[in-house]
């Protein structure tokens, strides 16, 4: 509220003031953000909705859309329980290399999507560290779907841990402690007091975490082989059509990848708004 | 009666058909100016395999830069065959053991079932009068090229330019070092391939003159907005040579090894050599070419092997790591 006095109470020079920022950051965002994603829906449709259907309905970008699903319904779940877990870890647990975990944590979000990928071929490509093991077992990673799984999950890898760890830290375990003590076992605890306490920071981070999976580009055209129908994720897939002057098509299935940003700024808008006293609560420094 | 004999004839035909007819993959490792060739290729493969042999053979396609998808198939992309931009991407994967040294000596031709050439891709009244290759060092001229490490279309530009000034009178490798130099300080984007380096000119309208492959280039053409570009023909140019071949690693541990050649062979029959003239590039069969003559222009070219060697010798004079292409290229 005092923000808004402040505001109102203000001279007319520094009413002008206010006004330019905010005409300043809207223009900003309508430049650099709303019309490219305008643009994205305009060329998918600019041969009509029936074009847009019949690019989305090839073989190929069914598949694309297959695998795309899959890859983050492992790495989505897989990221969830690991968030979880290392979040407890850093806010509960006094260990030797706290700090270093931290980091390790954060690795993915500084590290170039580029390397993320490399670092599978280089581990386990046919001239990798253990390639020649993979081979003669018949196991293929690298150029086939479990690669694309693993490099996801090390793009994605953060986002949970990073939610949860400042509303857990904030927190503190006053309450959980209070659960131990009237009698609740580990996992009792776990499920009655720190999961509704972290709920809608832990959906936020899934998420993100869903989102980027779905859209990460660099690390898995890395490992991927591009091989059409197989290998190919969504964001491939769009490079790959608009390499093949195939624009509808290409856009066709950005749109989906928009439409599902769209949808994940839709979720955690409603959430804040329906939960904002929940949220606010339990946020950091908001008790 | 003669109809039931009938009817089980058929069902035993059909049952005899099913237990034999299998289904087979096929993974094509190419580079990346072919997608709309193989596409057309690959349907009529397996339809000709089907009517002879009823099995029902599948060929997935993996596209990039050709020195990439070398370097893939090397990190383990179990590509059958690789149908790569030149010979010496093919030796890169052979010096891994993944198939004989001498695989260009297997198939006609050097193995190479069609060629190309490097042609100029010019905006629409060429407004900046591109006709030949010193033109392209004029001052405010942009020149568009991919980049020679990653790029086989790319290492074909830059011998085809390399050629042009050795060929003038009083032509040397000194005076071609410094042609090429300048050249490149006209290059203000190197995409990774033939293609985004096509996007870059074509989409982005970045640049005055692409040099491209002469199919790329004719495809650009034919596109809907293809009227916005002309094709300029230098005086000179190089015969491009895109080859083929089998992996023998991947196709003895994957059983392929019978298609795997059949389809490689098929693109030197008539049929296929068609369906490469319809994508523009240039087939080696003399009746075909005929048929074809009046939609490639005609250019004046040297081949490799008259200028530079063999691959290998190119690859390691001209782009291997320290090579003259890093003494040369953007930034020197």
């Amino acid at each position: 509220m005092s923000a808004v006095r402040t505001s109102r109470d203000a001279s007319p020079g520094r009413r002008l003031g206010h006004a330019v920022i905010i005409v300043l950051a809207s223009v900003f965002l309508g430049v650099f953000l709303l019309l490219p994603l305008a643009s994205v829906f305009v060329e998918a449709f600019r041969q009509g909705v029936h074009a847009y259907l019949v690019s989305l309905h090839q073989p190929e970008a069914l598949a694309a859309i297959r695998l795309t699903l899959l890859v983050a319904a492992i790495a989505v779940p897989l990221n969830l329980v690991f968030g979880i877990a290392a979040a407890w870890a850093m806010t509960r647990f006094e260990f030797r290399g706290k700090a270093a975990l931290g980091a390790l944590i954060d690795l993915p979000f500084s590290v170039s999507p580029v390397i993320s990928g490399l670092v599978y071929v280089l581990l386990f490509g046919a001239q990798g560290w253990f390639g020649p093991w993979l081979a003669a077992h018949g196991v293929k990673i690298i150029f086939a779907v479990p690669g694309l799984v693993l490099a996801t999950i090390f793009i994605t890898l953060p986002f949970v841990a990073r939610e949860l760890i400042p509303l857990m830290q904030a927190q503190g375990s006053e309450e959980e402690e209070a659960a131990r003590v009237l009698g609740a076992n580990g996992w009792q605890m776990f499920l009655r007091v720190t999961l509704p306490n972290i709920r809608w920071a832990l959906l936020y981070g899934v998420l993100l975490c869903n989102a980027r999976a779905m859209g990460e580009f660099g690390a898995v055209s890395v490992v991927s082989g591009h091989i059409r129908g197989l290998t190919t994720t969504m964001p491939l897939e769009v490079e790959m059509r608009y390499n093949e002057y195939d624009y509808v098509g290409a856009f066709a299935i950005a749109s989906l990848l928009a439409l599902l940003a769209l949808l994940t700024l839709a979720v955690k808008t409603f959430l804040e708004w329906r939960y904002s006293d929940e949220i606010a609560a339990h946020a950091p420094g908001g008790h | 009666m003669k109809i039931r004999s009938t009817l089980f004839a058929i069902t035993g035909t059909l049952l005899a058909a099913s237990a034999m007819a299998r289904d087979v993959t096929l993974l094509n490792a190419s580079y990346d100016p072919t997608r709309e060739l193989y596409r057309a290729v690959n349907t009529a493969f397996a339809a000709q395999w089907k009517a002879q042999h009823g099995d029902t053979v599948t060929i997935q396609m993996s596209h990039g830069g050709s020195g990439k998808q070398a370097r893939a198939v090397v990190d383990g992309l179990p590509a059958d065959v690789i149908t790569l931009a030149l010979a010496y991407d093919i030796d890169a994967v052979a010096d891994h053991g993944l198939l004989d040294k001498s695989w260009q000596q297997r198939l006609p031709d050097n193995s190479s079932p069609y060629t190309s050439t490097i042609v100029f891709l010019v905006r629409k009244g060429n407004p900046k009068g591109i006709h030949d290759w010193n033109d392209l060092i004029k001052p405010g001229v942009q020149v568009i090229t991919p980049n020679p490490k990653t790029s086989g279309g790319a290492r074909w530009n830059f011998l085809a330019a390399w050629g042009y000034a050795l060929k003038q009178p009083g032509g040397n490798d000194a005076k071609a070092k410094a042609f090429v130099k300048t050249l490149f300080q006209h290059v203000p984007v190197l995409d990774t391939g033939a293609r985004g380096a096509t996007n870059t000119f074509a989409q982005r309208g970045i640049g005055d003159v692409l040099l491209a492959w002469e199919n790329e280039a004719l495809l650009a053409r034919h596109e809907p907005d293809g009227d916005k570009f002309e094709i300029v023909v230098p005086s000179i140019s190089i015969l491009a040579e895109p080859p083929v071949a089998v992996v023998d690693k991947n196709v003895d541990a994957r059983g392929t090894r019978q298609i795997a050649e059949a389809y490689l062979k098929f693109l030197y029959t008539p049929q296929a050599q068609e369906i490469e003239a319809r994508n523009f590039y240039r087939p080696r069969s003399p009746t075909v070419a005929a048929e074809y003559a009046a939609q490639f222009p005609k250019v004046n070219t040297f081949t490799l092997a008259e200028l530079f060697g063999t691959w290998r010798q190119t690859q390691a004079k001209f782009f291997a790591d320290g090579g003259v292409f890093d003494q040369v290229g953007p930034g020197n």
